[in-house]
């Protein structure tokens, strides 16, 4: 139920409905509930956009994994040690 | 090496006594199943599903009011996910009636702006679908439209598994789209450790990964690993949108008694909407399928092959439980992707 697929908006059209891509796929969805312009990423569910995404906040999932990665480094080093 | 096999390794260095996460989304349980994950995890670390799909803990009586609508002539339209469900008397997909399945309830709407014929729009979903709803009613659609709300939210249910004690929590991974709506301030009441988590196997791992790391810490509070979509606040708009439309009541959930403020009825200012008010429908108590074991498994204190009937009498074609119908139920999905306990 709870599933939403990032979409790029392409157009915006009277009425609070958004083209967006999907990559293989355009689809027209409601605008409601976000405030975007074209070029912008949303999340859709059930044919509505439910928040927009931003680039940067894509970059800060990769952000944690790294720190997770590095910690991890730190961990396995002192483990080493300890055997 | 993959990042996925370092997380991996992680988690086992990090599972040092016996423990159960919960996680509270049907989307959740799909990836974890899909890409086997429980197969790589420590046998002491088990990751139960929650109350985490909508469908399956929608009332049996509510089903029953939507095929009574059915039967006396109204159109239904809702998502196909409901279909099977099994009311009293058969489903809305064997009932004869008028059943229009829809991407969302504009698409209702639309249903209901061709014909003169009543549409009822049976509204299933936690508040990352409730605002969607609650976004069609402010655009005045017709007469003929109305929603049978059954709607609930996430944190009334959490406070009730955790005050209740039975399913013995370690932690818990919040549903990483209906934070994307609410945010996660609201959770950060709850003393165990939390972490939003997005949907993607590696994303999953980490968000293991951060709940243990608070447990070796011996703190509680509510860890990020889903930030491309989630802020703390999440999407203000949406939710004042949703609480215009909405005031939180108390229903029961299946399997669940009532749990109070956990349910979304429509206000007073919109009731020409609400399909319980125009129809005077009256909910019934639910009759519990001899056997099935749908409510242990929606309070995570049991798993779906603990049931006798999972995979025999009770399949995806011929379901008991609702949870063997939607496809964000854990019989269903543990069927389709044969997971090991």
């Amino acid at each position: 139920m709870c599933i939403a697929i990032p979409a790029e908006v392409k157009e915006i059209k009277e009425g609070n409905i958004g083209v967006v891509d999907y990559g293989e796929l355009t689809q027209e969805v409601r605008l409601d509930l976000v405030d975007v312009k074209v070029g912008d990423f949303v999340l859709v569910h059930v044919g509505f956009a439910i928040q927009r995404l931003s680039r940067e906040e894509g970059l800060e999932t990769l952000e944690i994994f790294r720190e997770v990665w590095k910690a991890m480094d730190e961990s396995d080093e002192r483990k080493v040690q300890v055997t | 090496m993959e990042p996925g096999k370092e997380i991996e390794k992680a988690i086992r260095t990090l599972t040092d006594r016996n423990l159960t996460f919960m996680h509270v989304c049907g989307t959740h349980e799909s990836t974890i199943a899909r890409s086997a994950l429980r197969s790589v995890l420590p046998e002491n670390l088990k990751i139960v599903m929650g109350p985490g799909c909508p469908v399956c803990i929608t009332p049996q009586g509510e089903i029953d009011a939507a095929l009574q609508l059915a039967s006396d002539g109204v159109t239904i339209a809702t998502y196909g996910d409901l279909l099977r469900v099994p009311g009293k008397d058969g489903s809305l997909e064997s009932c004869g009636g008028d059943i229009k399945i829809v991407q969302g309830v504009h698409k209702a709407v639309e249903v209901a702006q061709k014909t003169k014929k009543e549409v009822v729009f049976v509204s299933v979903g936690f508040e990352t679908t409730a605002p969607t709803v609650a976004a069609t009613i402010l655009t005045n659609p017709p007469d003929n439209f109305s929603i049978l709300s059954s709607h609930r939210t996430i944190p009334p249910a959490m406070k009730w598994l955790l005050s209740q004690g039975e399913a013995k929590i370690d932690g818990f991974m919040l549903p990483g789209h209906v934070c994307t709506v609410m945010g996660y301030h609201e959770y950060e009441q709850f003393h165990v450790p939390q972490v939003v988590a997005g949907f993607e196997p590696d994303e999953i791992l980490l968000g293991l990964l951060l709940l243990l790391q608070q447990i070796q810490e011996g703190v509680s509070r509510v860890d990020n690993a889903y930030p491309r979509a989630v802020t703390r606040e999440g999407n203000v708009k949406a939710q004042e949108l949703m609480w215009k439309v909405f005031s939180a009541s108390d229903v029961a959930w299946r399997g669940f008694p009532v749990i109070p403020g956990s349910g979304l009825k429509i206000r007073k200012a919109f009731s020409q909407y609400d399909a319980v008010e125009k129809f005077g429908i009256e909910f019934k108590p639910d009759v519990k399928q001899g056997g099935c074991i749908c409510d242990r498994v929606l309070r995570g204190i049991s798993q779906p092959t603990d049931c006798k009937m999972f995979g025999k009498v009770c399949t995806p074609r011929t379901p008991v439980g609702p949870c063997m119908v939607s496809h964000e139920g854990a019989c269903k999905i543990w069927h389709l992707y044969h997971s090991r306990t």
